[in-house]
Order: C-alpha cells, then structure tokens, then sequence
C-alpha cells in the first residue's frame, strides 16, 4: 500500500469502518435529528443527539456507506459528545475548512485529524464530510435532506 | 447529393490480431498513473482513441476544415465529401440499406430523445403506452418518462431475474395492443447481458409494435446488422467505440424517419423558409439542424475504419477470450460476488464485496493504476433491484490483455488486505 493510501485507510479509520462506535443507536432522550445522503455514490445516514442545555450528552447513527464516511461519522460523533453544541459547530467548521481550503492550518481537531489524509482524495471529500453536514444540520434543527453531493 | 464510393480496406487476417500491438497504437495506455503502468478497464463509461483518429482530427482541422453542404470554394467541398464519407462508412458498419437512415446526432442519449420526442410524440396518447426493461441504462428510461408525462401514456417494464436476464414470459405478457414501442438495450452496461433481440423484435413486429435498440455497449464489441436485426430504431456512440465524444448515430427505418415531424429547427434541415412558413428537407438532413459536429463525424469515420481493418468478429472472440479468463479469476477472491451472470454476456464484470464499499475498491484499485468505475452506472433500477448502492465495474475494451485482468486480480487482493 502506497504513502497516499495509507494517509487515508489509516489504522483508526479502518477501526472505525469495522467498529463503528454508537452504530444502529438511538440514544434515549434523542431531542435532535437528522438524515443525508448521497445519492450518486450511495451514502446514507441518519444522526441523533440528545441535547440539554446546549450539551450534546449522547449521540447515535444509522445508516450505511463507504469506509471513509462510516469511519467519519463513528469519529465526529465520538469527539462531539461531551462538548456543547457551539464547539461541535465550530469542530464541523474547521473540519469543512480544512478539507476545502487551501493551505495548512492550525486547527484544535484531535482525533479528526486522522481524516486529513482525505484531502488527497478530491473525488473522497464528499464521503468525509457528508455526516458532518448532516450533524450541523441536526443541531440547527433543519428539515431539508442534505447531501454533499 | 451524390459521392464517390467508400474505398475497399484492407482486413487484418485472423492470425495478426495483436492485442500488445494494438495496445501501442493507443497513445493514452503508455502513460503511468500514481507510478504505475496504468490498467484502464472503464471501457464502458468510455474508450481510448487510437492515433489514426487523433491524426484525422489534426488533419482535418490542418487542411480540410470548412462548414458542410454550403458554399461552393475547394475547402467546402472537402469537408462536405468527408463528412458524407463517414455516414457511409456508418452505414456499412452496421449494414444500413440506405445512407438516408444514418442520423448524426450528440450520442445515445441525444438519439433516443429524438424519436421519444418525434416519433413518440406523435405515436403516443392517452392510454398507450411504451414498454422499457428494467436493466436500461437512464438515457433508455428517462425520455420516455418525460413522453409519458407529455402525452398521458403509460410506461410498462419487463423484468429480469436474478441471473440479470429478461423475463420472456412476462415480455410476452406485457405486448398488448396499446403498447406503441419497445426500447430495448442490446447489451446492459451495468450487468453485461446480452439481450435475445432477433426473437424479441420479432415478437414485437407480430403485433406491429415497432422496437427501438440501444446499442450503445454493442458497437464497440460485436458486429451489428440491422437489417438482420430487422430494429426500427438503433443508437450509439461515438466516444464509447474509439472514437471522439459528442458524436453519435440514430439508425432508423427509412418509412419512419421519412413520417416523423423533425427535431430541432434551424438551417439545414429546410428547404424553403419564409417568415409565414418553412418546408423541411428529407431524411437524414431534416434531423441534423445547425452546423453539425463535423470533427466528430469524420473521427468516428476514422474509428469505423479502425475496428474494420481489425476484424469486429476478431474483436469478439479476443473480448470473449478475456471475459472467460475474468470470470474464472474473479472466483479465486473470497467474498466477491457477481452481479449479472446471464448466459449471454459482453465483457462487462459488475461485482461487489460483502463488507468493502465499492469506492473504497475503486479508489485502492485507482492507487494501483487500475481505472475502474464504482457506482450505479447510470442504472439505479438495477441497483434497486439487486438491493445494493454500487457495484464496481471493470469492463472490456479491444486492447485489454490477460495482462489487464491479472493486474486486476491482484488489485482485489490488495483491497482485501486493506480491509483485513
């Protein structure tokens, strides 16, 4: 396996695509809730949060698709629970920058960062950044089916 | 307008089909990607050219180029014999009676909207209706949903099972006296099914319904013989049989073309226009409006002569050589299953991974230098049916090699140890 390649199925994401964490979970007291998909590529998935006082105290997901988008959504939801819903926006926003954007930047993204390796793979990013959007969107509580495509 | 008679070519024997010589004459398959020799096998989505129609290009545009069938200077008529050249070359190619039933057009998609929109427009009405198959390709299923909105008809469907092949009983069914047309697809790209089209159509013209094929998988990879085939209509493309895009054919009856209102309107299609009204021109010309892709017509005639002086029936066996060859290897992977396994089948091997999405095949294939296509191909109603997102595709072209599938193999067994 190449350098390229192994950026992107690295360890954790691979991990991650096997065993993804709070997978086919609707965690109790779910007050948020969204879907997205991908239709060209087959991307799907629904995210739930359970939400106090601007607290994300636990988190689920449905659905299914490639390794990089499971493996995506198993880690973004594992770093938002415990932090408030504006951290998590702002984690989502500095992810969408990274992966979008030119130039190298230091950014607070702990384990997120394994996903970088992304960024080689244009045709990939819409995989990566799929549940993301879809978590946003949970949060401000929009209706609309997101896609990244 | 008359012109001269195409030139005799001179054929390829049997013993010289070369597929490492073939490959050389395809400037694009020397090249390396991410530093490895490249392995296209996307041949489906579209094909490499060949420099004898990269070299037509450049000389067309180098000394011939001119706007046809207009004007009366030495460059006209150049452009003018070329490109009428090339419509018989196409009328060879597929045993046309006629050079008047050659329509160029944009591609496969463009063809089948044209008669869905003036055929089917004026065959259509409330309560007929079009029978389509669920293995279509969506430029064979879209055009005549829209018709169906358009005019109040029905769209009917024949179904496949699970081998990928067409249930004929239900065909049978499904002919009743208000179908108007049958679109059929003469080889699926999603599946590789080569459809019984002789005994289907001639079912079809019993009760004179009449049959429109989609041949777009087919030219590339068999010897095509519509009067044989006795089809009212048959499409393709160029760009998916070694020759450039955006060029395509509608092949039609002469009897129907000759009753169908035109298509787009414009210059070259009339023969008198006054501001009250305007006259059409006869087939072929009444469907090619406006200064037509004349680049790609003459590279598609360059492309003609190419599989000609191969041989297409040499190009068959040397694909079919490959198919079996593919489909034995393909059961040595563990976990890998086929999708579309009909008796009859064109080198087309759809397949998917138990627990391996196919993007994540195609991108660790691509990092090997193997372009494959991951996806729904365009034929998300066997998607559907199969109950799966996306397949991986590898398909076949004349200048893959028992090399090709090798390194493919090998590829497979890479993204297994990726997923261990």
């Amino acid at each position: 396996m190449n350098s390229e390649l192994r950026s992107l199925y690295e360890e954790v994401i691979l991990d991650h695509n096997k065993n993804p964490r709070n997978f086919n979970k609707i965690p109790e007291g779910r007050s948020h809730s969204a879907h997205g998909d991908n239709p060209l590529c087959g991307d799907q998935y629904s995210i739930h949060l359970t939400v106090k006082d601007d607290l994300i105290e636990d988190v689920g997901f449905e659905g299914a698709g490639c390794a990089i988008s499971k493996a995506s959504t198993s880690i973004m939801l594992e770093t938002i629970r415990g932090k408030t819903t504006a951290e998590a926006k702002k984690l989502f926003e500095n992810f969408h920058h990274l992966l979008t954007e030119e130039g190298e930047e230091e950014l607070e993204l702990g384990k997120i960062e394994v996903l970088t390796g992304v960024k080689e793979f244009p045709m990939r990013v819409k995989c990566a950044t799929l549940s993301w959007h879809i978590m946003n969107a949970a949060i401000s509580h929009d209706k609309e089916t997101i896609t990244t495509e | 307008m008359n012109f001269p008679a195409l030139q005799p070519r001179i054929h390829t024997s049997e013993a010289d089909f070369n597929p490492l010589k073939i490959k050389k004459m395809f400037p694009i398959l020397q090249r390396r990607v991410h530093g490895k020799k490249m392995v296209y096998l996307d041949n489906g989505a579209t094909t490499q050219k060949p420099m004898s129609v990269i070299n037509t290009l450049t000389e067309y545009y180098e000394k011939k180029n001119a706007n046809v069938h207009r004007g009366v200077h030495h460059l006209t008529e150049l452009a003018t014999a070329s490109y009428e050249e090339s419509r018989k070359k196409v009328q060879a190619f597929i045993n046309a009676g006629n050079h008047q039933e050659i329509i160029f057009v944009r591609g496969t998609t463009e063809a089948i909207n044209l008669v869905a929109q003036t055929f089917g427009r004026s065959a259509l009405g409330p309560g007929d209706s079009v029978l389509i198959t669920e293995m279509e390709h969506h430029s064979n299923i879209v055009p005549w949903q829209l018709l169906c909105e358009q005019t109040g008809a029905n769209l009917d469907v024949v179904h496949i099972d699970d081998n990928g092949e067409l249930n004929l009983a239900e065909f049978s069914e499904k002919l009743t006296p208000q179908t108007k047309l049958f679109a059929v697809t003469h080889i699926s790209n999603a599946l590789g099914s080569v459809n019984p089209l002789k005994e289907l159509i001639a079912q079809a013209h019993e009760m004179g319904i009449p049959v429109l094929v989609d041949g777009a998988q087919a030219t590339p990879h068999v010897k095509v013989d519509v009067q044989s085939l006795d089809c009212d209509f048959y499409t393709f493309s160029g760009h998916k049989m070694y020759a450039p895009t955006g060029i395509g054919v509608l092949y039609g009856k002469k009897e129907l073309l000759e009753a169908m209102p035109p298509y787009q309107g414009g210059g070259d299609m009339i023969t008198r226009v006054t501001l009250e009204r305007s006259s059409y021109a006869k087939p072929p010309y009444k469907f090619e409006a406006g200064t037509p892709n004349i680049e790609g017509v003459i590279g598609l005639g360059a492309a003609i002569d190419f599989l000609t002086d191969l041989n297409m029936n040499q190009v068959q066996e040397h694909e079919e050589k490959l198919l079996t060859y593919a489909t034995e290897r393909l059961k040595e992977i563990n976990g890998l299953r086929m999708i579309g396994t009909a008796k009859q089948k064109a080198g087309i091997l759809s397949f998917v991974f138990d627990e391996i999405h196919p993007h994540d095949v195609g991108t660790i294939l691509d990092q090997q230098g193997i372009a494959v296509r991951a996806g729904h191909h365009c034929a998300m109603p066997v998607m559907q049916k199969f109950a799966i997102p996306a397949t991986t595709r590898a398909s076949l072209g004349l200048y893959n090699t028992l090399e090709d599938i090798d390194i493919l193999i090998e590829g497979l067994i890479q993204v297994q140890e990726v997923f261990k």
